[in-house]
């Protein structure tokens, strides 16, 4: 499937906006202790077993993988002008925000006990 | 008795001169122009020269470089036409800035060093005389022309008129103002890192022909400027609404044009294809 360049910006505008708010979340959750205790090791997986905030952190995790790649993408085109560079960057983006985004599901499942 | 009112006015005509002579001679300064030399078909290497020169109060600096032209080197290389800011061939940088040097007067620039130098993002065909070729293909790619499916200008009976209320006018009256004089294209940073990235210019030709409601290529357009190098590598600089000449604004162009590609725009183009379909019948 090949995306239209409007569609990928479409997509890049929307998790932009969309990261925005479930950053915003996840900082404000920071707030309902004291800062250093909400990184404490037993607060922190509690959060992670909270089956609510483990979505909220999946989702933080998929879109700034899906906004962040495609803003390398479009930085990494801008060096060079020709059709291999092209689909490298776009190779290796698309692989790296896959790895990314496995890695840290992986890591979410685990810390939630599900794993 | 009328010899000596004779005398009197011719005094006063007199004083009248020197006084105009004297303001004249305070009005003209000398000015010195730091002019860019480079010819790359001899020597790849480039220097600048400079020239003193006498200029007015009203001198341009596109007067400046001709008087240098004119009497001090004439080899010196400079792209001019109309010298009224028409035909957009006089663009170059000066003191930093892209300008028209036929626009930009003497007196506006502080100090009395002129630099010009040619337009960043065009190569330097001699001294300040950039090559277009890609600027103008950008622009040609684009179509800059009304495509109508409904008008057919080889069958005289089926000949339609192209009617257009001053609202229709004003979506994109702005764009056409412009006299591809390239000065957007060399201040915006896209262009100066991407070769196939179209520019201020030519994408603001696009929006142009969007927006004129008498065209019914609006999709095709689109098309054209979707693309990995296209509209989207617009970083929103927006220096090329800042140096041109003509009260142009691209970058507004741009952002309204990502409108329609996103569909964040209303589709007024429906209305006006089927307004100008329903003309043939009335
Ligand atoms: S938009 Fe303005 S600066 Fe750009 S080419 Fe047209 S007239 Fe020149
Ligand atoms: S000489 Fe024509 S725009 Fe300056």
């Amino acid at each position: 499937m090949i995306l239209k360049e409007s569609q990928i910006m479409k997509i890049h505008y929307i998790t932009g906006i969309a990261a925005l708010f479930v950053v915003a979340v996840h900082i404000i959750m920071r707030l309902v202790m004291p800062f250093s205790m909400s990184l404490e090791y037993e607060n922190v997986i509690a959060n992670y077993q909270n089956i609510a905030y483990a979505v909220l952190l999946e989702s933080i995790l998929v879109l700034i993988a899906i906004h962040g790649f495609n803003g390398l993408r479009i930085i990494l085109i801008e060096f060079r002008q020709n059709i291999a560079w092209e689909n490298g960057v776009t190779v290796f983006t698309l692989v790296a925000m896959i790895a990314l985004i496995a890695y840290g599901t992986r890591t979410i499942i685990v810390a939630n006990g599900l794993g | 008795m009328t010899a000596l009112l004779n005398i009197k006015t011719r005094r006063k005509k007199l004083e009248r001169d020197e006084k105009k002579e004297s303001t004249l001679e305070s009005s003209r300064k000398v000015v010195h122009l730091r002019v860019y030399r480079k010819n790359p078909k001899q020597d790849k290497s480039s220097h600048f020269d400079k020239f003193e020169v006498p200029v007015q109060r009203w001198s341009t600096v596109l007067d400046a470089l001709l008087h240098a032209k004119g009497y001090l080197d004439k080899s010196i290389a400079i792209r001019y036409s109309c010298r009224m800011a028409s035909c957009g061939s006089c663009g170059m940088k000066i003191n930093g800035i892209p300008r028209l040097a036929c626009y930009t007067k003497v007196s506006e620039i502080d100090g009395n060093i002129i630099t010009c130098e040619p337009l960043p993002n065009f190569p330097v065909i001699r001294d300040l005389v950039g090559d277009f070729s890609d600027f103008f293909e950008h622009h040609s790619a684009m179509e800059p022309f009304i495509h109508n499916q409904n008008a057919d200008i080889v069958d005289e009976n089926r000949l339609t008129e192209f009617i257009q209320t001053p609202e229709d006018v004003e979506n994109y009256l702005q764009f056409s103002y412009c006299i591809k004089c390239g000065l957007c294209y060399s201040a915006c940073p896209s262009v100066g890192s991407d070769t196939r990235f179209p520019g201020p210019q030519a994408l603001a030709q696009a929006y142009r022909y969007v927006a004129d409601n008498r065209d019914d290529a609006t999709q095709s357009r689109l098309n054209i400027v979707d693309n990995k190098h296209g509209i989207w590598r617009c970083h929103f600089a927006g220096s090329c609404s800042v140096v041109c000449p003509k009260g142009v604004d691209p970058a507004l162009g741009i952002q309204l044009l990502r409108g329609h590609l996103v569909n964040f725009s209303k589709n007024d183009k429906k209305l006006a294809e089927s307004r100008t379909r329903n003309l043939g019948k009335t």
